[in-house]
């Protein structure tokens, strides 16, 4: 019976979902209009010179007694001339950090060179939400960045035009220095910060923000504001955090999720040298919070995880997973065979479509992957005179203050987070299980503590992008247009009513998937292997069994592809017209134009050697309108060798055009590795993988140059860490069609013999 | 037990096991942070530390075997001030992503440049096809190791 496990996996699964919801519900309107109350001047930090800091929500009161609690701003501008920017959310490899710093900077006209850029502490009280997913940095703090470096200029302005005492609208800002043309008067921002501090806070809403033909900064190339630490190996990350008197730690648990202790050779464990102790922590049962296990406390990483091998845990896993991936393949053709359940979607009329026109049917599959990022979780952690003291490297930590408060019993206020740098998010590090842990097992530890994951406990116990079956049928009509579209998605839920987190459908495709009659259904097979988001989550794998079956749709119809999707993209289907003022903000215009200058930039169209072929996809994910295309060969063993990527984006404005092709590169390579060779299978609940000699992230000599090419449109800038994974595969299916003429259905890749 | 680490003689506590691999000595007993642990097994090359000039895995290397062989890490890769050019040219292409395992991929590049001062794409493959980047930066990596060595086009400079 496992009604416990799945009462508290559902929990947990729930929470997970919610995560994902709220990081991708951008606000309808941008907060621009934000009251006199949205700034706040912080005069008491003595001889800081001007200290710019903002709270939000807007409207949201600031209590005076909080103040002294803020410790970091968003900018600060000292009288040595430096200009200081806290950069509020987690550098997790996506660009942040330097990309915040350049907008603060771009409407603070400060001199690039003299920036320093800081990581922000934790305190949703000042900063708001200070989470990294769903691509949303940049569409969230776009106002309020730019108002708080417009806000800071105001006030060195009005702090000259007071002293030299001229109108404040004849003095202009520029690297760093004011300067004054009439009267030949000028200074530094430094030598003004101490009277800027002294002026009034202006209203938000009065300042006025550059156009962006007035930009200095944004949209050329700027090298990461780290990347000299990280070149010469200092401290940055959560595992590299010291204390003095810190102690080791790592957690065990049952790889079957929701198994529990049952006994355990501690005694043992604890005689092993270097070990302090060892101790059963019956935890919370939750997967998102602390699941059952052992914690070995020890004087180095090594030593405990030394008595990790040595110790012998017998689990009880009557409650646990029996989860295997083999069953759930089979049981998901079974199901996809039997009839069609009751549809979420019944648009038009997709019988008739079938009757009349030329009917196409496939089935498609994607497997389960893990996200290890390169560095395994962990978290240090110190329980101190009532307060939980935390350096993580997470994508959430705000979330984890709230959570760690609530399970160790105290106010928030007595929860410190230090936000570190870190070793990559992919989605792993929405959740804070391993956050939760360290505090957990901090409480019974008189010293600071820093928990180490083995990269096999990342394996084992990951929230892994789910599997799905999807088995498809469309009609094209007379003219090889699509007409009907109907998909039967089969996948998994943790409480019998609800998909898994990561596992229901994409609501971005209905509006690109644009058919006069559309019908969708949702079978779903019991799970109890957590999942979660793996960048870019459902469209990574949707948006491949979407392209790859118009793809088709396209061949049977006899059309080119390009040609084929660009009417798709087009049609205007009443019922799924993109809901004004919503979250999606689908634009045809734009999926027209990067489809077309993919086409244009691969060479779409031209004559290619047999065995090679040319692949071109598109998505519509996470804000980004992103259209790719791929050239590569095949030989007769099935070896691809893709000889270049192109990555067209429309994702706005560009800040950091470094940055942004690091995104456009990374992002299209991760998912070439993922569907050329990344499966998590288990068995009994047990993760079969348990390193990288089993889950063969692709290597240099097999990554493509890759060519990235930004369509800046006049639409507010939005996130570029997912939207370049999604198309990537059904180009990389299509590529492979056109080469071989074998069309395939399901990744990795490597599952139907092929290799890279 | 004694160890050479960037040129400085390093003690390390009679107490320590033996067998502790030399990644976990830097790590937490000398805190040098720099080197990383990604995989423990050798797989992905985050832990890449040089022994008397030569690339080896310290995840994989007992600190007992080190004897009296220079050990140089990311920390002392830089002399006299002057950061060795693949750290200047993996500032100026603007490599790292998330960062983690750049120390293990400039000291890998750093060894292979030593035998092939002028690499070929094929070379930089061969040599660096035990380091893994989870953020996939190899294309910018490629290009970082030929703007240092002053092969091929190099990359574009980020400014």
């Amino acid at each position: 019976m496992q009604a416990e496990t799945i009462a508290k996996f559902a929990e947990s699964d729930a929470y997970l979902a919610q995560i994902i919801r709220e990081v991708e519900a951008l606000p309808a309107a941008p907060a621009a209009t934000m009251g006199r109350r949205g700034f706040l001047k912080l005069s008491t930090v003595g001889g800081a010179g001007l200290v710019l800091a903002f709270h939000l929500p807007a409207g949201k009161a600031f209590a005076a007694e909080d103040t002294p609690k803020v410790i970091n701003a968003f900018v600060r501008v000292a009288p040595d001339n430096t200009v200081t920017i806290y950069s509020k959310g987690p550098e997790i490899g996506q660009g942040i950090k330097t990309a915040f710093g350049l907008i603060i900077a771009e409407e603070l006209d400060a001199d690039w060179k003299h920036v320093v850029v800081e990581q922000a502490r934790v305190n949703p009280k000042v900063y708001g939400y200070q989470g990294a997913g769903g691509s949303t940095s940049i569409p969230r703090g776009w106002d309020q960045l730019r108002q708080a470096g417009a806000g800071a200029k105001a006030m060195l302005i009005a702090a000259a035009a007071k002293q030299w005492n001229v109108p404040a609208g004849e003095i202009t800002g520029q690297d760093s220095m004011l300067s004054h043309k009439p009267s030949g008067k000028s200074a530094s921002y430094g030598d003004m910060a101490m009277a800027a501090a002294k002026m009034p806070v202006p209203d938000p809403a009065s300042l006025k923000l550059k156009t962006r033909s007035e930009y200095r900064l944004l949209g050329k190339r700027y090298t990461g504001v780290d990347n000299p630490k990280v070149v010469t190996g200092q401290p940055l990350f959560g595992i590299d955090v010291q204390m003095p008197g810190m102690v080791y730690a790592n957690y065990v648990k049952c790889p079957s999720t929701g198994g529990k202790v049952a006994s355990a050779n501690l005694d043992e464990v604890k005689k092993l040298p270097g070990v302090i102790d060892a101790f059963v922590l019956e935890g919370t049962g939750k997967p998102s919070e602390v699941m059952p296990g052992v914690a070995i406390i020890a004087n180095s990483t090594w030593a405990a995880f030394k008595a990790k091998d040595a110790l012998k845990v017998n689990w009880d896993g009557s409650e646990a997973s029996k989860d295997s991936t083999v069953a759930a393949e089979a049981k998901a053709k079974e199901i996809a065979a039997g009839p069609l359940p009751k549809p979420s979607t019944d648009i038009g009329n997709v019988d008739a479509a079938f009757a009349k026109g030329k009917v196409v049917e496939a089935y498609y599959q994607y497997a389960f992957v893990s996200h290890q990022t390169l560095e395994p979780m962990n978290t240090t952690a110190h329980w101190h005179d009532g307060m939980m003291e935390i350096w993580a490297p997470s994508q959430q930590a705000d979330r984890g203050l709230a959570m760690v408060a609530a399970m160790v019993g105290v106010p928030q206020d007595n929860v410190v987070i230090h936000q570190t740098r870190v070793g990559g998010g992919f989605g792993r590090r929405l959740m804070n299980d391993y956050m939760m842990e360290a505090a957990a097992i901090a409480m019974k530890v008189n010293a600071p503590v820093k928990l180490q994951w083995k990269r096999e406990d990342d394996f084992a116990h990951d929230f892994l992008r789910p599997g799905g079956f999807h088995s498809l049928k469309a009609a094209l009509d007379k003219d090889g247009r699509l007409d009907a579209w109907q998909e039967h998605f089969i996948t998994f839920t943790a409480d019998g009513k609800r998909e898994v987190s990561g596992g229901n459908f994409s609501g971005n495709l209905p509006y690109t998937t644009l058919a006069p009659n559309v019908r969708r259904a949702t079978s779903m097979m019991p799970l109890l292997v957590p999942t979660g988001a793996w960048r870019g989550p459902r469209d990574n794998t949707q948006v491949f069994v979407q392209q790859s079956f118009m793809h088709e749709l396209a061949t049977a119809a006899n059309r080119d592809y390009v040609a084929f999707l660009l009417d798709v993209v087009n049609r205007d289907v009443p019922e799924l017209r993109v809901p004004a003022n919503g979250r999606i903000k689908f634009d045809p215009k734009r999926a027209s134009d990067v489809i077309k200058l993919a086409a244009e930039k691969s060479g779409w169209g031209r004559k290619l050697p047999k065995g090679r072929g040319l692949g071109l996809a598109f998505s519509y994910a996470y804000g980004g309108h992103v259209a790719e295309a791929i050239d590569l060969s095949v030989d007769d063993k099935k070896k691809i060798t893709v000889h270049k990527i192109w990555v067209v984006a429309d994702v706005g404005p560009i800040i950091n055009l470094s940055g942004a092709e690091n995104q456009a590169q990374g992002g299209s390579i991760d998912a070439l590795s993922t569907a050329m060779g990344l499966q998590i299978g288990f068995d009994n609940g047990r993760i079969q993988q348990a390193n990288f000699n089993s889950y063969p992230v692709l290597r240099i000599r097999s990554a493509p140059p890759v060519e990235a090419s930004f369509i800046q449109s006049e639409f507010s800038p939005t996130g570029l860490g997912e939207p370049a994974v999604p198309p990537l595969a059904g180009a990389l299916a299509h590529a492979i069609f056109a080469a071989t003429g074998e069309r395939v259905r399901q990744i990795p890749l490597k599952t139907l013999g092929y290799s890279i | 037990m004694h160890l050479s680490v960037n040129d400085r003689d390093e003690i390390v506590a009679d107490d320590v096991d033996p067998g502790t691999p030399l990644l976990w000595v830097l790590r937490d007993h000398l805190h040098l942070v720099g080197t990383k642990y990604g995989c423990g097994i050798g797989a992905c090359g985050a832990c890449t530390v040089h022994l008397d000039g030569k690339a080896v895995r310290s995840c994989q290397t007992p600190v007992s075997t080190v004897g009296a062989r220079k050990v140089t890490t990311i920390e002392g890769l830089a002399q006299d001030g002057t950061l060795h050019p693949l750290q200047q040219a993996w500032i100026d292409a603007d490599v790292p992503q998330c960062g983690y395992c750049q120390a293990g991929q400039i000291m890998n590049a750093a060894a292979m440049l030593k035998e092939k001062p002028k690499p070929t794409d094929a070379d930089i493959h061969m040599a660096m096809t035990g380091n893994l980047c989870r953020c996939a930066c190899y294309t910018r990596i490629r290009s970082a190791i030929h703007m240092a060595a002053g092969t091929a086009e190099g990359a574009t400079h980020a400014g």
